[in-house]
């Protein structure tokens, strides 16, 4: 059950050029993983669409890639400052497969810590463009890494169950490799409840919202794009 | 009276935001289906944002058989159902459709800035929907028109019933790195709290012009916003982006509008109707609201 609530930071921790932004759980059900949270941004009139990264108790953490003004103001909360949080929002993940290996690209590793602890425990490959950013490999610990020029699509075992969330064109090699895989997409959202239509992607040759719709979605549904910065102009 | 406006919320995907309001308007609906603009479709600005989603609407008849049932289903507040179109005819002929249907209101979308198509004159297409329903029509008119008074007044004498107050402007963004637009079809609506000033003006002079019942709508962020639209002339006042940050707005902004009613001095939001005119410039602000 979506609510949405004023809730306590508690810290922040930088994870390489990310930030582990940790907030009080209070009565918010973390969900689903793979679902998202929309986290009011001080100072901006649009909250910005995240997905829960870890659970710990009492908590909810979420990776931010400061990519923008809200992302970089959702950066420089600290303890003590509140936000209004809504969620959980859309579909995640189905965790019915029998031989699961978690696919990440960058800060698309956002929602694998949490999906990996509801598996109780899986195999995890995760991708990123340089050294610094692989810090948040750590979030994970035992996962695969490799850095760019390697990609994690040359190291995909194709018989496993993915489920993947990372930047579009790791997306699309990923859905070539494994028709079955699970792939968490991302697209500018206004309001996260199917209120504002901005969300509109391809899917299944009709464009649908993917708050509605995903932001889980299985390989086999086509997409046109997708839009990895913030809404902010 | 506290509604939504027009394309700001899926009563049937969030039944618990639309059931807070008083009456629930429907996306608007054109002859055949939309699909809707390519994405981008939405961008933050300074104090606002642009949309660009282009009408997207399962058209006339599937929203006749399954949308509206449905949200009269679920919801148990009147439905005004917002209409576009791209001539006279189109309008006439939704609105003839809904005659025998449960729509409390028909809302008439004269001034969406996402569309190539242009619309016949406001005037006209108020007096072929007229012919066409006995229901109660309203118009919305965009504030871009230099003089949004005479509009006001063209569509009061074409039979509309009222007036929704306004719709979005037309607006650009440009990624700061790239300096290309952000919406794939440049330009979009602007909305939020940089409209309010507008809708201010356009209320008060549409309300000056015709004495119509207004919906005041543009960046109602507040009780206070609420109120100063409900001053300028506004009879309802409806929420559109506010919703995008909080679901939760119209319970909020309806007990606001009551603490800033007690805040202005009065016992009701009622009570400062039409209270930023000049009564002797303008006759129709005597006519008090007694509800």
């Amino acid at each position: 059950m979506s609510r949405r609530e004023r809730r306590s930071v508690v810290g922040t921790e930088p994870v390489g050029p990310y930030t582990l932004l940790r907030l009080e759980r209070g009565g918010l059900d973390p969900g689903v993983p793979g679902q998202f949270f929309m986290l009011e941004a001080p100072g901006r009139l649009l909250p910005r669409a995240l997905s829960l990264c870890l659970a710990p108790e009492g908590e909810l953490a979420f990776l931010i890639d400061p990519v923008g003004p809200g992302t970089e103001a959702l950066c420089r909360l600290a303890p003590g400052d509140a936000i209004h949080v809504f969620g959980p929002l859309g579909n995640g993940y189905r965790l019915d497969v029998a031989r699961p290996l978690l696919v990440g690209g960058g800060i698309g590793i956002a929602p694998l810590p949490y999906l990996a602890q509801a598996l109780g425990g899986a195999p995890a490959l995760m991708g990123f463009r340089s050294q610094d950013h692989a810090a948040a490999a750590d979030l994970l610990p035992g996962a695969e890494v490799v850095v760019e020029p390697t990609l994690v699509t040359e190291l995909i075992d194709p018989s496993r169950d993915v489920l993947a969330c990372g930047p579009e064109p790791m997306l699309r090699a990923v859905a070539a490799l494994c028709p079955s895989a699970q792939l968490a997409w991302e697209a500018p959202m206004a309001c996260g409840y199917g209120a504002c239509y901005g969300c509109a992607v391809e899917i299944d040759d009709e464009l649908k919202r993917l708050c509605v719709e995903g932001p889980v979605l299985d390989a086999s549904c086509t997409k046109l794009q997708v839009v990895t910065n913030e809404v902010a102009a | 009276m506290l509604l939504n406006a027009s394309g700001c919320l899926d009563a049937l995907v969030a039944p618990d935001v639309a059931r807070q309001l008083d009456a629930f308007v429907t996306k608007t609906i054109t002859p055949l289906p939309r699909e809707g603009n390519a994405p981008q479709r939405i961008a933050e600005t300074a104090h606002g944002m642009l949309n660009a989603i282009g009408l997207a609407n399962p058209g006339r008849e599937r929203f006749l058989g399954e949308m509206l049932p449905r949200l009269v289903v679920t919801l148990d507040i009147p439905i005004w159902v917002s209409v576009g179109g791209f001539s006279a005819q189109d309008y006439a002929e939704t609105c003839a459709a809904l005659d025998r249907s449960e729509a409390a209101v028909i809302e008439l979308n004269l001034s969406c800035p996402n569309v190539d198509e242009a619309a016949d004159g406001a005037a006209e297409i108020v007096a072929a929907c007229r012919d066409a329903t006995p229901i109660p029509l309203y118009a919305k008119l965009s504030a871009a028109h230099p003089d949004v008074g005479a509009v006001a007044r063209a569509v009061a004498d074409a039979g509309a019933d009222g007036l929704s107050l306004i719709n979005t402007l037309r607006g650009a963004a440009l990624d700061p790195r790239t300096l290309k637009p952000v919406l794939a079809r440049t330009t979009g609506g602007l909305s939020g709290p940089s409209l309010k000033p507008v809708a201010l003006a356009a209320v008060h002079a549409c309300y000056a012009a015709t004495g119509l019942p207004i919906v005041g709508m543009g960046g109602v962020t507040t009780g206070q916003d609420a109120l100063e639209l409900i001053a300028c002339g506004a009879r309802d006042v409806a929420l559109g982006t506010v919703l995008f940050s909080d679901p939760d707005a119209p319970a909020r902004v309806r007990a606001e509008l009551a603490e800033a009613a007690e805040r202005a001095g009065v016992a009701s939001p009622d009570d400062v109707f039409a209270d930023a005119h000049d009564a002797e410039k303008h006759p129709h602000t005597r006519r008090k609201v007694t509800a």
